[in-house]
């Protein structure tokens, strides 16, 4: 199986082709906006970080900052600072030389305010976007592809249609050689088990019940004690009888294969095949965060209907019914909701989505890109100082 | 598969309503493995399951291929499988 991609100098493989205006703290994110007003066929990110970090903290912001900056679908980047924060443009250039990912940037202190930042941005901007426009695509393995996978905004069909069918397609990719990512370690309680047991080895099986533990007692910390709170009353009148049959409805989306590795939040994954990160449930964050781990694609199931994609990554949309499917037909990629009429199988619409993964990466343009969809949050762990 | 009804796993037990089903109602729950007729003692709520055959109390209780639950009592093919015949092995810890 083969997709139409374009192989980077670093050996990487992107299916979009970005030149992307990043900020690297809050205060210059409205100068990256300007700049990439001003540059057609930029793209640019806002978001309120990039000062006052601690600990933990910063040292995930970097590496989420520089894993999202040197995403393979990212040609050329044009970093944007202020001057005084404490994530400058240099420290994720740091990080991003060790990729060797094209790069540019700007202080708005160093070249003398908003006009003279925009104009010398701009500048830079055109110089990387002619640069970009050079690339190409060409056939690429489908084992070069790492999938990230979400569930949002869910119903009660979500673990029946939309996960499993995700799920089918997960596998289909895990067997092609690729790398699927799960997410969303609050919704893996209760199924942390079924998870460890499919752990390739001891050391992956005792990652997953650490992971699994330390969220159970920080959100016991913050009040909510899941083991003593789940199935919610909602979901039982739902039909979800235990937090176990929850749980499995949730995870289901990364298929049946064995886990090989557990990595942190926004961390590359080194095995292929079917990968956890350690991530918050949070739609976008999840998301930024499997982007920065080096996802290109991304399948995205919902049963009420969100509309959120990401900056530089296609995100495919699976309805888990088919009112939603009507209801919010422009957001929408793929309807699982079909398998209620017993049209098709969970393998079929399985399939349907492989293949809608293999032509997103080709280059076929989803919803929430057609709709310039292009959301972006980093979750934060203590209050910035 | 017909309407109406879903199994996800050819190991499981029960199947999942996806519409209003009354009872009494025949049904034919079709796998890729088997097929297996099935009158509803019970009117199945759409997202509730019920029992695609005789499960006796202690006997896991499976969906997705994996163990949901253990029914605490014995639950007949076709009858309603919630929490009032199911215990889950974590959450609710004061139940």
């Amino acid at each position: 199986m083969k997709f139409q991609g374009y192989r980077r100098s670093n050996g990487s493989i992107g299916v979009r082709n970005h030149v992307l205006v990043f900020p690297t703290t809050v205060c210059a994110s409205t100068v990256a906006q300007m700049i990439s007003r001003e540059v057609p066929g930029t793209v640019a990110v806002a978001h309120p970080h990039g000062c006052g970090h601690l600990g933990e903290e910063r040292e995930y912001m970097v590496r989420t900052m520089a894993g999202f900056c040197g995403s393979p679908n990212v040609a050329g980047v044009l970093l944007v600072g202020l001057g005084c924060e404490l994530l400058t443009p240099e420290l994720i250039t740091e990080e991003l030389h060790k990729t060797g990912q094209r790069l540019e940037t700007v202080s708005i202190q160093a070249v003398g305010g908003t006009t003279k930042a925009i104009t010398k941005g701009s500048e830079l901007a055109r110089k990387l976007c002619e640069e970009a426009a050079i690339a190409k695509r060409q056939p690429v393995d489908a084992f070069e592809l790492i999938l990230g996978t979400h569930c949002g905004g869910s119903d009660t069909l979500s673990g029946l249609t939309a996960n499993p069918s995700l799920g089918a397609a997960s596998d289909l990719l895990v067997a092609a050689g690729g790398t699927v990512i799960i997410s969303e370690t609050p919704e893996m309680l209760g199924a942390e088990h079924v998870l460890a047991r499919r752990a390739v080895n001891d050391e992956v099986g005792k990652r997953i019940w650490e992971i699994t533990a330390a969220t159970e007692a920080n959100m016991k910390s913050a009040g909510f004690n899941v083991l003593g709170s789940e199935p919610s009353p909602g979901n039982i009148e739902g039909g979800l009888t235990t937090l176990e049959e929850k749980s499995l409805g949730a995870i289901r989306k990364g298929g049946t294969s064995a886990v090989m590795q557990v990595v942190e939040y926004a961390e590359k994954p080194l095995q292929k095949g079917l990968v956890i990160m350690d991530g918050p449930a949070h739609d976008i964050a999840s998301d930024t965060g499997m982007i920065a781990a080096g996802a290109q694609v991304i399948v995205f199931t919902t049963g009420r209907g969100t509309p959120i994609g990401a900056p530089v990554t296609p995100v495919i949309k699976v309805s888990s019914n088919n009112v939603l499917y009507q209801n919010m037909r422009e957001n929408m990629d793929i309807n699982a909701g079909v398998i209620l009429d017993g049209k098709e199988s969970i393998q079929s619409v399985g399939e349907r989505i492989f293949k809608e993964i293999i032509d997103a990466a080709s280059g076929k343009l989803t919803r929430a890109e057609i709709l310039g969809h292009n959301e972006f949050a980093i979750p934060t762990i203590y209050s910035t100082v | 598969m017909p309407q109406g009804v879903i199994v996800i796993d050819r190991k499981d037990n029960v199947a999942t309503a996806l519409c209003q089903l009354e009872q009494g109602s025949s049904i034919r729950v079709e796998t890729e493995d088997y097929t297996v007729d099935v009158t509803l003692s019970q009117a199945i709520p759409f997202g509730h399951k019920f029992a695609l055959k005789d499960i006796e109390p202690g006997e896991p209780i499976m969906k997705y291929g994996e163990v949901v639950g253990l029914a605490t009592s014995k639950i007949m093919k076709g009858e309603h499988t919630h929490i009032h015949n199911v215990k889950g092995l974590k959450g609710k810890e004061d139940k």
